[in-house]
């Protein structure tokens, strides 16, 4: 029961401490994004109900490299499909059927693709789920309204050049509805 | 500049979703909606005995016999196939050609495609007359050498390709579902509802950096679900293209499959969101006429395409100058079965037609019926193909007719008990429009309107 105790206490991440700044409107959030970076905060998360396109540009965040993941287990995949139909039609139990060829590669085919398709998918999916981080469980959450119409910026206290008066105040100068101390 | 009609109508507010969608998981339901669950569980208690009863005394207690071999079990399976083909292609498909209308009918569709998959599924391994044992059809290391699967046959190609599409679906439609399911958790009163949201939603919370994954993520789905939703019914195909049969060996079938599935997938969408208009009021302003026109015009086109495919077939069977391929096909039209014929014809290509008008492209209670007629003539369509293909063979001394018996009708019908259950069942505990989805595209049609979002 050990191992599962550990995984529990690292699924419950029990969320830093810092200052979060609540918007109504998204441009706002994404202005303010903007104005945190240039003022070399580096740590801070912007929270929204749904994906924001301007967002990666204001915050600096990279393009996501899972599509290096989908391809490279896709090609897996395809390789497993491509292995295990020769070896197990042609090396280890080797049947002749309809006199075709022991390794008759274009029957092969749609098993093949099948492996690369779902390789490719279960393993994008998995390496969105351990980039995200999840599952948590309970992870703190600011306000529940930001899955619904809310959207915030949270500055969390190790951030480099952390100053907890000025960040109040550059919330509140960039139209902040709600600026407080909380967890994230 | 022509004007774009609105995806969403009345001046929603990203609140306003939220609760519209989510508030329909909050509440109980109607007398109307335990109406129809009862009609539902009527039917699955229907499927569960015909089912139970073919499991434990055998198939003998269908139809099928020699010459025909494959009845309602293989019909069936091509039909539920079919159906959920229509929820990949709006889900994947539309979104990597940047249909925006496609937002508010996406999560619907794909739990469509799950379910009909779900109910698909069952029937193959029914018909293995030992369904206890259709681990048999996975190649795994077993004590009889190993003895594999033969991967040269099409009936393993079709179950990889209806497992990973299986699969992938239902990954593809509960990720796009793990934002929804936080809001709901978010919204939650009650303890357990939190934390069975809670669990459901892994905990998402939605900052840049996930939704930036996310997104990526979501794109790939779609870009690795559409050659899969296309392989899958050209694979099924092969099942009946592969084999020597005339009427069957025709290198038409795949991509004849493929419009005749998304053709009857539509139709299906097109019977459940009507209905659901009806019955949940709120969603006439997400699933509006214009959605429902689009989908029309789809079931039109890919109508007009099997329609083509059934002229092609004809022509091909005359121009091979083959007696006995000649012969199939009259005998499909004019034979002991030639009435299966003229239904699929008459609901498949004569009344779709009617979509030629906007008037019936845009009333309910037309689309309502003529997907009706859709959804008989592809399970009919099926049908030909299967019966008609198999009951006259080469030999006339091999000639025979097949009739259904009350075990084949009630794996039939009850199939449907099995799907609207689940489906029922969906729609009040699952968030059934994608509310992340449906706020980005507010604004569209509503430029230039001074709308305080945009």
């Amino acid at each position: 029961m050990d191992i599962i105790e550990k995984v529990i206490q690292r699924l419950r991440s029990p969320g830093k401490k810092g200052i979060a700044g609540i918007w109504l409107d998204e441009h706002k959030l994404v202005h303010a994004a903007r104005e945190a970076r240039k003022s070399g905060l580096t740590k801070f998360e912007a929270i929204s109900p749904f994906p924001l396109h301007d967002i990666d540009a204001a915050m600096g965040i990279p393009m996501s490299f899972i599509p290096w993941v989908t391809f490279i287990m896709g090609l897996t995949g395809f390789g497993f499909g491509t292995w295990f139909t020769w070896w197990a039609s042609s090396q280890d139990w080797a049947l002749i059927i309809g006199g075709k060829p022991m390794w008759s590669l274009p029957a092969f085919v749609p098993v093949m693709f099948e492996c690369t398709i779902l390789f490719a998918a279960l393993s994008s999916v998995g390496a969105l789920i351990w980039l995200c981080g999840l599952p948590k469980i309970d992870p703190p959450v600011i306000d529940p309204d930001l899955t619904s119409h809310k959207f915030a910026l949270f500055v969390p206290e190790d951030d480099t050049g952390f100053n907890a008066a000025n960040i109040e105040k550059m919330f509140k100068d960039m139209g902040a509805v709600e600026v407080k101390r909380t967890e994230f | 500049m022509i004007r774009r009609n609105p995806l969403v109508l009345g001046n929603k507010t990203y609140a306003n979703v939220t609760e519209d969608i989510s508030s329909l998981l909050e509440r109980f339901p109607g007398p109307t909606y335990y109406v129809g669950l009862a009609g539902a569980l009527f039917l699955l208690f229907i499927f569960l005995f015909a089912q139970g009863m073919i499991s434990t005394f055998g198939m003998g207690l269908m139809g099928t016999n020699h010459p025909v071999g494959w009845g309602v079990d293989i019909i069936t399976f091509v039909f539920w196939i079919g159906i959920g083909h229509a929820g990949t292609l709006i889900s994947a498909v539309l979104f990597l050609f940047r249909q925006k209308w496609r937002t508010s009918i996406a999560r619907t569709a794909e739990a469509m495609t799950v379910f009909a998959v779900m109910t698909a599924g069952v029937f193959p391994l029914l018909h293995t007359g030992r369904p206890w044992l259709a681990y048999w059809l996975l190649p795994y290391p077993n004590q009889r050498g190993p003895l594999w699967v033969n991967f040269r046959s099409p009936l393993v190609w079709d179950v990889f390709a209806v497992s990973t599409y299986a699969t992938v679906s239902m990954v593809f439609w509960y990720i796009g579902m793990v934002p929804d399911l936080a809001t709901v958790r978010d919204r939650a009163q009650n303890v357990w509802r939190k934390r069975i949201y809670g669990a459901l939603s892994l905990g998402w919370r939605g900052t840049a950096r996930n939704w930036n994954h996310y997104e990526m993520v979501y794109m790939l789905l779609a870009g690795l679900s559409t050659p899969l939703v296309l392989s899958v019914h050209s694979i099924v195909s092969f099942d009946f293209a592969v084999a020597v049969l005339p009427g069957w060996h025709t290198t038409i079938f795949p991509p004849y499959f493929v419009a005749g599935a998304i053709f009857s997938g539509f139709a299906m969408v097109v019977t459940l969101m009507s209905v659901l208009r009806e019955i949940v009021p709120v969603f006439k302003d997400y699933l509006t006429l214009d959605h429902m026109e689009a989908m029309n015009k789809i079931i039109m086109c890919t109508g007009l395409m099997v329609g083509y495919a059934y002229g092609s077939e004809f022509f091909v069977a005359w121009y091979s100058g083959v007696e006995y391929e000649v012969f199939i096909f009259k005998n499909r039209a004019f034979g002991p079965y030639g009435w299966s014929y003229w239904i699929m014809v008459t609901c498949n290509v004569i009344i779709p037609q009617i979509f030629w008008f906007r008037w019936a492209r845009r009333s309910i209670p037309t689309m309502f019926v003529v997907s009706i007629f859709v959804n008989i003539g592809m399970w009919f369509e099926r049908f030909v193909i299967t019966v008609t293909s198999l009951h006259r063979d080469f030999l006339p001394s091999n000639w025979g007719m097949w009739v259904p018996t009350a075990y084949d009708m009630g794996a039939l019908f009850g199939s449907f008990g099995l799907f609207f259950t689940l489906f029922l069942l969906y729609i009040r505990t699952l968030p059934a429009i994608s509310i992340a989805e449906v706020k980005p595209v507010l604004g569209v049609g509503r430029e230039g309107e001074g709308h305080g979002h945009h």
